[in-house]
């Protein structure tokens, strides 16, 4: 018979992978939920996805620029490179909070009904991913108003995204699995995500830190490769960025995401047992 | 051809006794950690950790088509078994086969969302239980029918009653079409029609050849439904067999009675100056060699008492309470001069009378037909266990008693066709 499956006391079985597979109507499903009860019962609905990054770089802008009187890269409008930044990292923080979250928010149905346990982390990007593309189109709106053409670099701006994905990944998996048994997760990660936002180059550029003797410590932090990266993709060759920062982020992150699907794998089976 | 195969299967789940010292979050895993290094006060640290098991070397197979009824207590490994089977969490040891597609229904409604409306609720658990759109989308008509919510299709499930939002559930379920279905005491909500419908659709399915694993404490449904029954106490698999039998010895083993008490000598026995309790038996006739009480049953109630008073105007009362308190009926004796020694007093309680349920029985005795002279509170125990014949509903059924009354119906003027 085509569904055979053999359980056992050690993980789950060999083909794991075409399980996950087979479920992607699942995925589709579970992240279409997500998405439909975000807003409800909002007044405002969808224009919080608006809303909420529109506003923060307007704060950034009032904040580093006016008041702190940082400089963006030559020839770029401040207001721009600070979105450009903003909109890729804000994709960060959301997947990777989301994705930190994800079993335990799900803990009903881990421990009512069997399926492949990534497709929760998998299914929680899909929020993120919305926010994501609503605030693209804000930068672009922008970019009109400063009369800013992008350049060729567009082309890479996939690649950026699903690098972002993978980080946020690599990332949420291990904190979602630590975060059944231990809560502290859940205090922990918007934490995190505050730091975050202001050791990455978000309100600043990286050519403010390029000259310090830290700085090839700074480019250990794989979002510095993935926002100047995508801020270049967006404004061209006039923002800073540096290619080995890039690198850092590729090793960094893929080596995490193969730790933390491993880790993954091992602890799902029991996650019904600590939820 | 055995689609389910299980071999030494045991659970093991550590219990932390001391709940001060469960690492539940970081900063009680970095003290505990402490104390350890530093206090090598070993003992105390694996002192509140027990292992239980949850179930213990089960084997057994289970093959196409059959429907298997799972009994045993509370705590027995029952839903332990179903979640291993379901692959919510794996086995400590051994090993399952299972040959064809599984569904589990744990519960009802699994992953309904209280935001989202009934149509895509029905899409979002549908796809939840391992149903595809294109199934889902071909059986959503007889869904939504089978649980009657058409005029609440697009309203948020939250707005549900209790009622609906459960017969959306089970609708949902019962169109799965799984060649095994894993169902666990699902039967204990909704309301007596939904149960029917439940059970006739369950009786579907498992004429369709499909395999069906059921827990449930309803053993008139088990039996009604199931052919084979594995029994399982305390972990593991006591016996396993046809329906009947392992009911019959299930039910002789649960029952939770406390059908005698005696006592040999006044000084023991309670009771005041005036009298002694020697003994309260209940005797049941049981009927087709079972052993236990079910609503067929007649039962006696034999009570004895040293009277040590002479001249004293005695009678008895009885009251028979629910398990939840409620007094189903009091009945006392005529009043009766008694001189020193023994009483004896007798009551019989006919079969088919009393209701399913655990019921609680007290005895007094009652001077000059006012005074309390002794009440024994709560003396005896006993449960009745349902029997039904020639009925296809199996909910719970209502009331305290069940009596068989000349009740019946006939065709009194028959409409003449022309």
């Amino acid at each position: 018979m085509s569904h055979s499956v053999t359980i056992k006391a050690d993980g789950s079985e060999k083909d794991y992978w075409k399980d996950l597979w087979r479920n992607k109507q699942l995925l589709w499903i579970l992240s279409k939920r997500d998405i439909s009860v975000r807003y409800k019962q909002t007044f405002l609905g969808m224009a919080w996805s608006v809303i909420r990054p529109l506003m923060t770089m307007l704060i950034m802008v009032f904040v580093f620029s006016f008041v702190a009187k940082l400089r963006p890269d030559p020839g770029v409008p401040y207001p721009l490179m600070v979105l450009g930044g903003l909109t890729i990292w804000l994709f960060f923080a959301n997947t990777f909070t989301q994705i930190s979250s994800s079993i335990v928010l799900n803990s009903n149905l881990v421990s009512k009904v069997y399926f492949p346990r990534l497709l929760m982390p998998l299914s929680a990007v899909a929020v993120g991913f919305i926010d994501f593309l609503i605030s693209l189109v804000l930068f672009i709106c922008l970019c009109f108003w400063y009369q800013y053409s992008p350049s060729w670099q567009i082309i890479f701006m996939p690649f950026f995204i699903f690098l972002t994905f993978l980080t946020s990944l690599g990332f949420g998996l291990f904190f979602s699995v630590v975060n059944v048994k231990f809560r502290d997760i859940g205090q922990l990660v918007p934490f995190m995500i505050q730091i975050g936002f202001y050791v990455c180059p978000i309100a600043y550029t990286s050519r403010l830190v390029e000259d310090a003797w830290w700085y090839k410590f700074y480019n250990l932090n794989p979002l510095v490769g993935i926002i100047d990266g995508f801020r270049w993709c967006l404004l061209g060759d006039k923002v800073f960025f540096n290619p080995i920062s890039l690198y850092s982020t590729l090793v960094i992150s893929l080596i995490a995401l193969f730790l933390s699907v491993m880790y993954f794998r091992k602890k799902e089976n029991t996650f019904v047992d600590h939820i | 051809m055995s689609v389910i195969t299980a071999e030494n299967i045991s659970k093991k789940y550590i219990i932390d006794h001391k709940s001060s010292k469960r690492s539940n979050s970081i900063r009680d895993l970095v003290s505990d950690t402490f104390d350890s290094i530093f206090k090598p006060n070993k003992e105390e640290n694996s002192k509140g950790k027990e292992e239980f098991w949850a179930l213990r070397d089960v084997n057994f197979k289970i093959e196409q088509g059959d429907r298997v009824g799972i009994v045993g207590h509370n705590g027995a490994g029952k839903s332990t078994l179903l979640k291993i089977l379901s692959r919510i969490t794996n086995p400590t040891t051994g090993q399952v086969k299972i040959s064809g597609r599984v569904a589990s229904l744990l519960e009802v409604g699994t992953g309904f969302h209280p935001e989202l409306t009934g149509r895509e609720n029905i899409y979002l658990n549908g796809a939840i239980l391992g149903m595809n759109k294109e199934e889902i989308r071909r059986s959503f008509d007889a869904i939504v029918d089978f649980a009657g919510v058409e005029k609440f299709l697009d309203t948020p499930v939250k707005r549900y009653s209790s009622g609906m939002y459960v017969r959306l559930g089970f609708a949902i379920a019962a169109h799965l079409e799984p060649e095994i279905l894993i169902i666990d005491e699902v039967l204990a909500v909704g309301d007596a029609e939904f149960q029917k419908k439940c059970l006739g659709k369950m009786r579907d399915v498992s004429e369709s050849g499909r395999t069906i694993l059921f827990v449930s404490h309803n053993l008139v449904a088990v039996q009604a439904l199931c052919n084979k029954a594995f029994f399982f106490e305390k972990g593991t698999l006591v016996d396993q067999g046809d329906t009947t039998h392992i009911v019959t010895t299930y039910l002789s083993k649960i029952s939770q009675k406390n059908l005698e008490r005696q006592w040999n000598s006044i000084d023991e026995a309670p009771g005041n100056d005036q009298v002694r309790i020697k003994s309260f038996k209940l005797i049941p006739e049981y009927q087709d060699n079972l052993m236990h009480i079910d609503v067929r049953t007649p039962m006696q109630l034999q009570f004895e008492f040293w009277n040590m008073e002479e001249e004293s105007n005695l009678n008895l009362s009885m009251h028979l309470y629910s398990y939840t308190g409620e007094c189903i009926f009091n009945v006392g004796t005529t009043s009766q001069t008694f001189s020193k020694g023994l009483v004896t007093g007798s009551c019989e309680i006919p079969g088919h009378f009393l209701n399913d349920g655990s019921y609680v029985v007290s005895m007094m005795i009652v001077k000059d037909t006012s005074t309390v002279v002794y009440n024994m509170e709560e003396a005896l125990s006993f449960d009745v266990e349902d029997y039904r014949e020639g009925v296809t509903w199996y909910g719970k059924w209502p009331g305290f008693i069940r009596p068989q009354l000349n009740f019946s119906i006939s065709q009194t003027e028959p409409v003449v066709n022309d």
